[in-house]
């Protein structure tokens, strides 16, 4: 079927089936590869994006499930030259080892901090707990999401 | 030398793989020098001076061979050659690649802790064999990343050659402005005359290729570096957060092509039969095609080769080892009856009086399930094939390619990638076989094969099971005698029979960081008892330290408590190795050990020595109504010198999170020959609100400059059990530790 909605600002149309998860259109069909497959169920959150504001698991949400839509992904949130303030704060912990998590984990991030500007530490577990990272780099989410809330805040 | 020459020197790899087994190694005389492999295909105007040299007018490239595996060593490697170079990583003409597939980058370091010496050893034999394993490693031509060994075989050898190519682009700035060299200097890239002109290396390059390299080459004191031993931002941090670098499982090809398979979930089994009527009916399915253990489904999108698989209905194969997991520990349990494969350490005389009773400690199978699922991108044509994966053997990869292709070896081009985590899984050639096969079967058109993670952890060959007895002796409140015998399939042998390459002798991970143990007991015996047939295993971050130093310091510390001495003091009375104490006496210090604790908290200690790297760990758990939480981690490791300082905490306490995680809540299990876990609901490790602080320190006591990948990892879940049995009474002696107490 034919789907029209709207990713990182720019209207979409796109014919896929209606069940394809809205994680394969935005990899497979629009070439956006930043959202990340890991599990496909909804289990570690690679797949995170943003659907009218909100972090989803994208590979749980049906292309007909979108139409209409507000999609942002990874590359919509900001862009090398023009960080967002969450990414900024990733950059500068250098959270990153293999990094195949993040962009989940930085989408995730940013729709807490678009909710609550700064968060206690148990309000970033309850966010965070469905952003599996396999490397273990917790610890520095943990930093980046304080410093991005103090630098959104400042 | 031609490719296909490299092939006639398998016998000798053998050999040489044999060595990570345990065999005592020959001195062989072999040690020659590969021919650079940039030489090949060398763009017009551009000049090599190594084979992590490259200079253009275009730019400087350096080759960092060592895959990265999201452990940073591709800016590692940058950032040495960088050093010496005079080259700065932020300069837009510096560009870092992993370079092709070559023997010339060879890991000469990939053997040494495999040998049967104990990494503190530095006697004459033992620094004989380690020089004559380098040499042998070297000759070989084997590119290989694991053992945390990437840093030992780069440290010296990427700085020469970046040391290399600079004189030489002095010599010829030198002879230009017929100056002399001491009148030069060199920085971001150019070369600088006493008058202030600066030099860029792309003008120099052709005539500096003419310059002999220098005979002699002095590598710059640490107090001299810029780059090394300070804060770096690492080359790929910017591209990581932003979404934009691009893994395998990311890549496209023109006229491209998605496929997936599905497996006998059986590992190794056949299938018997099957009908693909109902997945070629799946619009946007194409074809359904037979591979090693399984079938593939080629489709329009990733997604719809996943429903068409689901839709394929097979008839598997019986699995080719013991189906059920009870006869797995029955077989580890008879091992541990019988006559030792090796005794690897014997000191002393084992009292002859009842001591402690013996206790069985029990390390479960565990999946790597790195987040980014096996993939690969294949283009097979007749004459030539490319392979876009992530690989930690790109050499042996290109060889097995080859084979099923029937591309010649020269023309198989693998292209390596960063990889979304590995663990030891990329180790394997699952994938890369598959993609093989596909491509073949579809040549001319290129294929992206993903895995499904169900798929993934279904073929994902676990960390090695293992089992382990131990008794000992205390007296006059100090600990007398530890006997302790392991048994576990040999990974080493399992890995190396999937390679194609036969292994021989004790398999040293048995007992890997037990039997190098650092303390001066009275009496200290380790055995390794081997057991056959069990289920495929592979290398898993900290290999076979991972479960023998669960064992090793989880019975010392039992035996600590029976003399009713300080676990830490202990340790450091025993502890007759200097980077080892120094490891101690820095958690001691960290966490403030022996300080009072509130009612409900408890601490434990560990030390593992591994890959060379001693790792001493505190970890402090909380009772809480909602279960134990491990709240403080103090780590101290000492890797002779810590080069780039971030990364180094990050992967301290990656590995630290690693070794905790699995240690709480992962194992596999097999049921009907099928590895029971399937997803992330299962074996996660773990997650944000479980993970604690961690607090790392590293020394720079150590003689020699060692890797951290691995060696965080081996100390956390003995330290993890010490808290337990401090904070609860309990003494927790098999993993996972949820199966037995509920963690918050």
């Amino acid at each position: 079927m034919k789907i029209g909605f709207t990713v990182n600002g720019t209207p979409q149309e796109v014919e896929v089936a209606a069940d394809m998860p809205l994680l394969w259109v935005l990899r497979d069909v629009l070439g956006l590869t930043g959202t990340k497959y890991g599990c496909g169920a909804a289990l570690c959150g690679a797949c995170t994006v943003h659907m009218d504001g909100e972090a989803v698991r994208s590979c749980q949400v049906w292309a007909e499930e979108v139409a209409g839509r507000e999609v942002v992904t990874i590359e919509g949130l900001g862009r090398p030259e023009a960080l967002h303030a969450v990414q900024e704060a990733w950059v500068e912990q250098q959270v990153a080892q293999c990094g195949y998590c993040q962009s989940g984990q930085i989408m995730q991030a940013a729709a807490l901090l678009a909710e609550t500007p700064a968060p206690s530490d148990a309000e970033i577990d309850a966010a965070m707990e469905g952003n599996l990272c396999r490397c273990g780099t917790y610890p520095r989410i943990r930093a980046a999401i304080h410093a991005a809330a103090a630098k959104l805040e400042g | 030398m031609s490719k296909a020459t490299r092939l006639t020197r398998r016998a000798v790899i053998v050999g040489s793989l044999a060595v990570t087994g345990g065999l005592a190694v020959g001195i062989y005389a072999l040690n020659r020098d590969w021919p650079n492999p940039l030489e090949e295909d060398l763009p017009e105007g551009a000049v090599t001076f190594n084979p992590w040299i490259l200079i253009s007018e275009a730019g400087i490239t350096l080759m960092a061979p060592h895959t990265d595996l999201g452990q940073g060593i591709r800016h590692l490697q940058a950032a040495l050659i960088a050093e010496e170079l005079d080259v700065d990583l932020d300069q837009p003409e510096v560009t870092v690649e992993p370079g092709p597939a070559a023997p010339a980058y060879a890991n000469r370091a990939l053997a040494a802790e495999g040998l049967p010496f104990m990494s503190q050893d530095q006697g004459t034999v033992a620094t004989i064999a380690r020089a004559a394993s380098a040499r042998l490693m070297g000759a070989l031509g084997l590119q290989g990343t694991g053992g945390s060994s990437s840093t030992p075989d780069s440290y010296v050898k990427l700085r020469e050659a970046g040391a290399m190519a600079r004189e030489m682009l002095k010599a010829a700035a030198a002879y230009r402005e017929n100056l002399a060299m001491t009148d030069l200097r060199t920085e971001r890239g150019t070369v600088i005359l006493p008058d202030g002109r600066a030099l860029p290396y792309a003008e120099l390059a052709e005539a500096a290729a003419r310059e002999l390299p220098p005979r002699e080459i002095a590598l710059r004191a640490p107090s001299q570096w810029r780059l090394l031993g300070r804060p770096m931002q690492r080359l790929d941090i910017l591209a990581k957060s932003t979404g934009t670098l691009d893994y395998g499982i990311d890549l496209t090809r023109e006229g491209m092509v998605h496929a997936t398979v599905k497996l006998n979930p059986r590992p190794g089994g056949d299938v018997l039969s099957h009908d693909d009527s109902a997945a070629l009916a799946v619009p946007g399915v194409s074809r359904v095609l037979p591979v090693s253990n399984g079938l593939a489904v080629v489709a329009d999108s990733t997604w719809t080769a996943f429903k068409g698989a689901e839709a394929l209905v097979c008839d598997w194969g019986p699995a080719p080892f013991l189906p059920e997991q009870a006869d797995h520990w029955a077989a580890l349990a008879t091992a541990l009856e019988g006559p030792p494969e090796k005794v690897w350490r014997d000191t002393g005389a084992q009292p002859d009086r009842p001591g402690m009773p013996p206790r069985d400690y029990r390390a479960p199978y565990l999946a790597h399930a790195p987040l980014e699922p096996l993939s690969a991108l294949i283009h097979v044509t007749e004459a030539r094939c490319d392979i876009w994966v992530s690989s930690q053997f790109p050499g042996l990869a290109e060889q097995k390619v080859a084979a099923i292709t029937g591309v010649p070896r020269e023309a198989v081009h693998l292209h390596n990638q960063y990889s979304g985590g590995s663990f030891g899984h990329r180790l394997e050639f699952e994938n890369i076989i598959r993609a093989a096969e596909i491509g073949t079967a579809m040549r001319g058109t290129p294929v992206k094969l993903t895995y499904t993670r169900e798929e993934d952890m279904a073929h994902d060959f676990p960390r090695q099971i293992a089992m382990a007895r131990a008794s000992g002796q205390v007296a006059d409140g100090q600990v007398q005698a530890l006997d302790l015998a392991i048994a576990a399939p040999s990974v080493t042998a399992s890995q190396m029979g999937r390679i194609g390459f036969a292994s021989a002798g004790a398999d040293s991970q048995t007992v890997a960081g037990a039997w190098s143990m650092p303390y001066a007991l009275p009496a200290l015996r380790v055995a390794g008892h081997a057991v056959a047939d069990l289920a495929p295993v592979s290398s898993w971050r900290s290999v076979g330290a991972s479960t023998a130093g669960f064992f090793a310091e989880s019975a010392l510390d039992e035996l600590i408590h029976e003399a009713g001495a300080d676990p830490l003091a202990e340790r450091l009375r025993l502890c007759d190795y200097a980077p080892a104490r120094a490891c101690l006496e820095a958690v001691g210090e960290m966490s403030d050990w022996g300080s009072p604790l509130p009612e409900g908290t408890g601490r434990g200690v560990a030390m593992v020595l591994s890959f060379g790297t001693p790792v001493a760990e505190v970890v402090e758990v909380h009772q809480t109504d909602a279960g134990l939480r491990i709240a403080k981690v103090w780590v101290a490791a000492d890797v002779g010198r810590v080069l780039d300082p971030v990364n180094f905490e990050n992967l301290v306490q990656g590995g630290v999170i690693w070794g905790l995680g699995h240690a709480v809540n992962c194992e596999v299990t097999y049921a009907d020959g099928i590895a029971e876990p399937t997803n992330y609901y299962a074996h996660a490790g773990l997650r944000m609100p479980q993970a604690p602080e961690i607090f790392v320190r590293g020394l720079e006591t150590g003689a020699e400059v060692r890797g951290i990948g691995e060696p965080p990892v081996p100390p956390a879940a003995p330290a993890l059990a010490n808290a337990i049995f401090a904070a609860t009474g309990q003494r927790l002696r098999e993993m996972p530790f949820a199966n037995f107490i509920d963690f918050a």
